[in-house]
């Protein structure tokens, strides 16, 4: 393709995504209720689809276009594919679910597809202004999808919450993105730079780190990072589980891609200004994230405060600056993912018809009931506790090499500490499985497709933590690619 | 790929695969199942076979060179340039063998004694001795520290699901303890990457370090293997896992995984840091000290026979350390070599008699359903043979002349002397207290009068008990009568080891 068209190959992938979420859209309209299966077949088609196109339109180098505002790299490849990954993935686990609760209607797909294009837009974002525009197509996406269940109060209760929170942190992030335009006046990530660099030494820079602090703020909140992280377990709990679970994976991906666009392509050479804040931000999330995850009843919102404290490592890799932070800060949320998806996928597998297992309790004597699935459920535990020979330990791992790297001895000390008090309540569930009586009984109702699937990404956690190193090397080669 | 070139890989990957294999078989529900047999047989042939290729490790073993042997190296994570490193020398190889000696005595000891869920119980211990045999294998710190942590995690469900009541609050306890100790090793190790770019134990040990370096990752270390082996005052997770253990994971706990903190003593503390352990060498033999006194007085105290030995572990591993910290007050050439064989000796001697004694507790145990000294008396007259072998292992661990405990203890107190006498003064009250606490419970639970109708409904040992404790007793009088073969196996690392801790990595800077 060339001439006018050629510059859209790069955003084909999202241009097809949009075409075939309307196509899905209309074919949900001509479904009947029995047959809304058809609706979640094409959802996954349209995404086998669009990974395919990501694979065949990848751009050799760094590629921008739309006059500045959209770029193509290698980070956003990486992204984007995990990304419709595990959206997929989040569609399969929720299908038995939302059969068996009388919920199999087309939205909680097409949302699930728009929130997909969100995120695209903002991993591919070049500039502060499609950064937003993809923030709130994601966002929208996500309150509507936390209302889902418009019969329950609680899911209305969070999403309303989670509204009225995540307008206040779109506000925070648009005016200090105002302030960066006003003082430097482009929205593009390489002028900003380019601009930042050509300012003369004796510059007033308050109003550049007015506008910075303000972006933080909105970045915490869309990340969770305390003391931004009040909706957060609320949500989480709230929400229908395929909807904690699309909430607690993919989005964490974009969130990266939020954070390492606006801190490193564009204020990089702010570094040291917004180093301190960052590292705020993780330290309280690792601690409060930690130490509150004890006291949580709700399995649901316990994983809730275990992604804050996940948020935290990742924020400390991204605070070193490093390009082996960044690296580090890339595996460690893809890994993340990964176990965050089996998790959740757990979750709504014990879930069945009027039931939702979100109590810990409910996981009371699962090695009783099927010793496989305690088994996956144990590897995500240990994987998230950062435990070997499991992924989250090599994940740690990176990121305590990268802060030792960078200088700070004793916020590596930190971060082990914060690690093992997180492990007690990871042990928690591990021991409610193996060691206590079940007081349920009954039978998985899962497909058998979905257990498959299930089953592959819990082994996945394993056999990543014991061949990490292509994965790391990946990681260390997309970030090399782009900084 | 031959079997001698590979003989470390194959006896770490052949007890998990074996563990993996018998997970799959399983049990179907029931312990008595044709099928729970099967599994049963599998889980004894692979650790039988796993023990019968750890001997080549002896035939094959060089005494002469205090290089690594056996050694295999593969690329494994490039991107953090760890290898795949392992290989073995004088004190990791007779480590080695004590590990695939006890496990299939442990299979054996479960054989009729679990009957919930014993897939899962024996996979777990096949899983454990691979991942043991790692631990003292590796020689590269990222798989070093993975083999260490992930070793806890079978540990941790023996102890939660097959254990006595209290067994949450003690395998919890038992794994967060473990885990906090090892988590700053973590961070000293990937300190010492960032000097050296490599994960190496090599040049981990001949990178120059400050002294303030040294000294924090002393400490560091020092966190993790105190906690291990363990030492006053961070040894109380100890009693409460034995006592909450079952059987097996309490031979296990006690034989092999308390010698983990001594082998990274040895291993890593002394060679990587030498200023910094002989900045701390003083307090270390105080700590050891109070483990032989104190904690000696404190199993004298004991109702509860696992308890009593739990105790008395953690004073007979303090000879251990008060062994290798020796070096320092030792004048050059006068044999300082004695104390850290000592050492050596003493971990492999514990391991067999402290599994010997707490495979005794469990015979009584399987019988009567309980472990207090109170509930027992008179044992001598129901169950002879049991009592024969009882009282060797007391004595044993005792530190009587001709049994396994009396070499470690006797070369150790030798070496104190040479060092200081009131060393030497301490050290050896634990052949007071030793012989009191042991054979005052052995007097307890085995003479006098039948105390009630369970002990008078007591019967002898069967067939497979009696084979289980039959090896042990060979094997604790052979180390003791005869204990040259395992010294000369470590006399080339001991040396070596020696020389290391006495030279300094200051001068380098």
């Amino acid at each position: 393709m060339a001439g006018i068209f050629g510059q859209f190959t790069p955003a084909a992938p999202e241009i097809l995504l949009l075409t075939l979420l309307c196509v899905v859209l209309v074919v949900d309209l001509f479904v009947e209720d029995e047959k809304r299966t058809v609706t979640f077949w094409a959802s996954l088609a349209s995404l086998a689809i669009v990974a395919w196109s990501l694979l065949a339109t990848a751009p050799d180098t760094r590629t921008i276009i739309f006059d500045g505002s959209y770029v193509s790299d290698a980070l956003s490849q990486v992204l984007k594919l995990m990304a419709v990954g595990v959206v997929a993935v989040g569609f399969l686990y929720a299908r038995d679910y939302l059969r068996q609760n009388e919920l199999m209607k087309g939205e909680y797909y097409l949302l699930g597809l728009f929130g997909l294009i969100g995120m695209m837009v903002m991993i591919s974002a070049n500039s502060l202004l499609t950064m937003y525009l993809g923030l709130e197509t994601l966002s929208l996406s996500l309150y509507a999808l936390v209302a889902f269940d418009r019969d329950s109060a609680t899911s209305a209760e969070s999403a309303m919450k989670y509204f009225v929170l995540g307008a206040i942190a779109s506000g925070c992030l648009l005016y200090g993105i105002s302030w960066i335009y006003g003082s430097l006046g482009t929205l593009q990530f390489d002028q900003i730079t380019a601009a930042l660099n050509a300012r003369p030494a004796n510059a007033n820079d308050l109003p550049l780190w007015f506008g910075m602090a303000f972006m933080i703020v909105g970045i915490a909140f869309k990340f969770g990072a305390v003391p931004f992280h009040m909706w957060l377990p609320d949500v989480y709990q709230g929400a229908r589980s395929p909807v904690t679970l699309y909430i607690a994976s993919a989005p964490k991906l974009a969130a990266l891609a939020l954070t390492l666009r606006i801190l490193v392509d564009g204020l990089g050479s702010l570094h040291e200004v917004w180093q301190g804040m960052i590292m705020v931000l993780a330290v309280l999330s690792l601690l409060v994230g930690n130490i509150v995850a004890i006291a949580q009843s709700n399995i649901k919102r316990m994983l809730g405060y275990s992604a804050i404290a996940h948020v935290g490592f990742i924020l400390i890799a991204v605070f070193t600056g490093s390009g082996e932070g960044f690296a580090a800060a890339l595996f460690y949320t893809l890994t993340y993912v990964v176990m965050a998806a089996a998790a959740f996928g757990m979750i709504i597998l014990l879930s069945r018809q009027g039931f939702e297992a979100e109590a810990l309790s409910d996981f009371k004597g699962l090695n009783a009931r099927s010793p496989w699935f305690a088994l996956i459920m144990m590897f995500c535990m240990f994987g998230m506790a950062g435990v070997p020979p499991w992924v989250g330990f090599f994940a740690k791992l990176n990121v305590i090499a990268a802060v030792l790297e960078a200088g700070f001895p004793a916020l590596a000390v930190l971060m082990v500490l914060a690690s093992v008090v997180g492990a007690y309540y990871y042990l928690r569930v591990v021991w409610y499985m193996y060691f206590d009586k079940a007081e349920d009984r009954s039978v998985f109702q899962a497909d058998v497709d979905t257990r498959v699937v299930l089953s592959l990404n819990g082994v996945a956690i394993l056999a990543l933590g014991i061949v990490p190193g292509w994965l790391m090397a990946l990681c260390v080669q997309v970030i090399a690619a782009v900084y | 790929m031959s079997l001698t070139e590979n003989l470390l890989s194959v006896l770490i990957w052949l007890p998990i695969f074996g563990g993996a294999a018998v997970l799959f078989i399983g049990d179907g529900g029931d312990a008595a199942s044709g099928r729970a047999r099967q599994m049963r047989w599998v889980a004894l042939a692979t650790s039988l076979l796993t023990f019968l290729l750890s001997l080549n490790l002896y035939t094959g073993f060089d005494t002469a060179t205090a290089a690594m042997q056996f050694v295999e190296r593969f690329d494994w994570i490039d991107a953090l340039d760890a290898d795949y490193y392992l290989g073995i020398d004088g004190i990791s190889a007779p480590l080695i063998l004590l590990t695939t000696f006890i496990t299939p005595l442990v299979v054996i000891a479960g054989w009729d004694a679990i009957k919930s869920r014993p897939a899962q119980y024996f996979a777990a211990f096949l899983i454990l001795e691979g991942l043991m045999n790692g631990v003292f294998s590796a020689l590269d710190g990222v798989l070093f520290y993975v083999l260490w942590e992930a070793m806890l995690v079978p540990m941790f469900l023996i102890i939660g699901v097959w254990g006595g009541e209290r067994r949450i609050y003690a395998t919890i306890k038992f794994f967060l303890y473990t885990f906090l100790g090892s988590v700053l090793m973590l961070v000293a190790f990937i300190y010492l990457y960032t000097k050296t770019g490599t994960y190496d134990f090599f040049s981990f040990m001949d990178v120059p370090l400050s002294m303030l370096e040294q000294q924090l990752i002393f400490i560091a270390f020092l966190v993790a293997f105190a906690v291990k082996v363990p030492m006053w005052p961070v040894h109380t997770w100890l009693p409460d896992a034995h006592v909450e253990a079952p059987t097996g994971g309490s031979v296990i706990l006690a034989a092999i995984m308390l010698k983990m903190g001594g082998y990274g003593f040895v291993r890593l503390s002394l060679p990587m840091v030498p200023d910094g352990s002989e900045y701390f060498a003083g307090m270390m033999i105080a700590l050891s000290l109070v483990a032989v006194v104190y904690i000696g007085f404190v199993a004298l105290m004991q109702k509860d026979m696992k308890k009593l030995i739990a105790y008395s572990s953690i004073a007979h591993m303090g000879f251990v350390t008060l062994g290798f910290f020796l070096v320092w007050s030792i004048a050059r050439g006068s044999g300082a070599e004695l104390g850290m064989t000592g050492g050596m000796v003493q971990m492999i001697s514990h391991g067999l008699v402290s599994g010997a004694l707490f495979l005794c507790v469990g015979v009584l145990y399987d019988r009567v359903h309980s472990r207090q000294i109170a509930d027992y008396g008179g044992v001598a007259n129901t169950m002879p043979i049991f009592v024969f072998f009882l009282l060797l292992f007391a004595m044993a661990n005792a530190g009587l002349p001709g049994t396994s405990g009396f070499v470690g203890e006797f070369m150790v107190i030798i070496a104190s002397f040479k060092a200081n006498f009131w060393y030497a003064f301490l050290a050896a009250t634990t052949l007071v207290l030793g012989a009191a606490y042991t054979l005052w419970m052995v007097k307890r639970v085995v003479y006098g009068d039948v105390a009630n109708d369970k002990v008078a409904a007591l019967s002898d040992l069967g067939r497979r008990e009696f084979f289980v404790l039959g090896v042990l007793a060979l094997a604790v009088l052979l180390v003791g009568l005869w204990p040259a073969p395992l010294v000369e196996m470590m006399s080339a690392t001991v040396a070596q080891l020696v020389e290391q801790a006495a030279s300094t990595k200051l001068s380098g800077l």
